[in-house]
């Protein structure tokens, strides 16, 4: 609610100010976006599916969240790093493995962030590169 | 004249495409047969069927062609912790078996080509948490030697052992569809769902051009 009344501001900003141009942090934001998405279906999709949704019990989905929020910091590590074990999405339990995926960079791996976290009914804006360096350092 | 003419032609052209889509094409290798029938030499086209074959499903149960008598299949090679093309190919064929599910002429075959490490027990919670119970969908494992000659000679998809591959294994997402004679009567590219479609398609074609 706080958030889209902030996004509603700075809308309302905008159209006063009378300019028709982006912003650069929204731009950004669309850079970051667009190539998130390419990233995800080379990277993702075979497992967690074009909509997210995942594949029955064997791969959850990205569609929770409060999952996803409560860990936002630690998403780069799981990209990073892989995950293995007992998780809780959903209200489903998975036990399942994900690969690791040490070959990505940060910036690569902020641009994933950024689409998941703004895809299949999440909303949480840019993750960029210097949050993911920060966030590798204090990965489980 | 001309007008006839080409009546006749839309006739012909109708009538070969209504035509095309009632029998589905054999693939793979064919053979000359000559057979004497009556005195006479009769010449006869043979296609390749697909060999007996022993393997072990998700139960532990020993399965052979006899499980397919009597049905039309879809067979494919995968192994469960391919992180690659294998989820995609199992969305996919997760749509044939909810579109055929309990139908008592339609099965679905899944090799496994990791012969070390998916042990029947592991096929199970596989197909477990994709969510298959029954038999209708079997997934089955066989020794290292014979499935990737198998997978070769039978079914014409290629599935190896690659060092160069991150994960060791190779193989093609090839859904292959398989009649009651157990012939390969089509080929479809199982991580593609519009090919995917196409075979949902030609399956029931081919359960038509039994009836017949
Ligand atoms: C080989 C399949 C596979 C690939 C590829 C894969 N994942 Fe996963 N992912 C999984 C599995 C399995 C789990 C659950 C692990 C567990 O049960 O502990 C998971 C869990 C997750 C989770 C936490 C649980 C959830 O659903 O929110 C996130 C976030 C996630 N993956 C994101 C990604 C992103 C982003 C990528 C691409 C960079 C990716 N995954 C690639 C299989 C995969």
């Amino acid at each position: 609610m706080k958030n889209s009344t902030f996004f509603i501001l700075i809308l309302f900003a905008f159209i006063v100010g009378g300019s028709s141009c982006q912003s650069e942090a929204e731009l950004n934001y669309i850079r970051y976006y667009t190539t998130g998405k390419q990233l995800y279906e080379s990277n993702c999709q075979n497992c967690h599916g074009n909509d997210g949704k995942g594949l029955a019990m064997l791969y959850p989905p990205l569609t929770d969240s409060i999952y996803l929020k409560k860990n936002k910091n630690q998403l780069a590590c799981i990209i990073k790093n892989g995950l293995k074990g007992r998780i809780e999405i959903n209200g489903q339990v998975y036990e399942g493995e994900m690969p690791a995926q040490a070959k990505l960079s940060d910036i690569e791996i902020a641009k994933i962030i950024t689409y998941i976290t703004n895809s299949f009914g999440n909303q949480q804006g840019l993750h960029d590169a210097q949050a993911v360096n920060q966030d590798l350092k204090y990965c489980k | 004249m001309k007008n006839l003419l080409f009546i006749a032609l839309v006739a012909l052209i109708t009538a070969s495409c209504s035509h095309k889509h009632d029998k589905l094409p054999y693939l793979g290798e064919k053979e000359l047969v000559e057979n004497i029938v009556d005195g006479k030499t009769i010449t006869d086209t043979v296609y390749q069927q697909i060999p007996p074959f022993q393997f072990i499903n998700q139960d532990s149960l020993p399965v052979s062609e006899k499980n397919f008598a009597g049905k039309i299949y879809v067979a494919d090679f995968f192994f469960t912790s391919c992180n690659t093309i294998c989820p995609k190919m199992h969305r996919n064929m997760l749509k044939v078996y909810e579109k055929y599910k309990g139908n008592p002429q339609v099965g679905i075959l899944s090799h496994t080509i990791d012969i070390k490490y998916d042990l029947p027990y592991r096929l199970k919670s596989y197909a477990t948490k994709l969510g298959i119970s029954g038999n209708q969908w079997q997934f089955v494992h066989g020794s290292k030697d014979s499935i990737y000659s198998f997978a070769a000679k039978s079914y014409l998809v290629a599935a190896y052992e690659d060092k160069a591959d991150p994960q060791g294994l190779v193989h093609q997402g090839w859904f292959v569809l398989i009649d009651k004679q157990r012939h390969i009567r089509g080929a479809y590219d199982g991580t593609d769902a519009t090919q995917v479609e196409h075979l949902l398609q030609d399956m029931d074609i081919l359960l038509n051009e039994d009836e017949k």
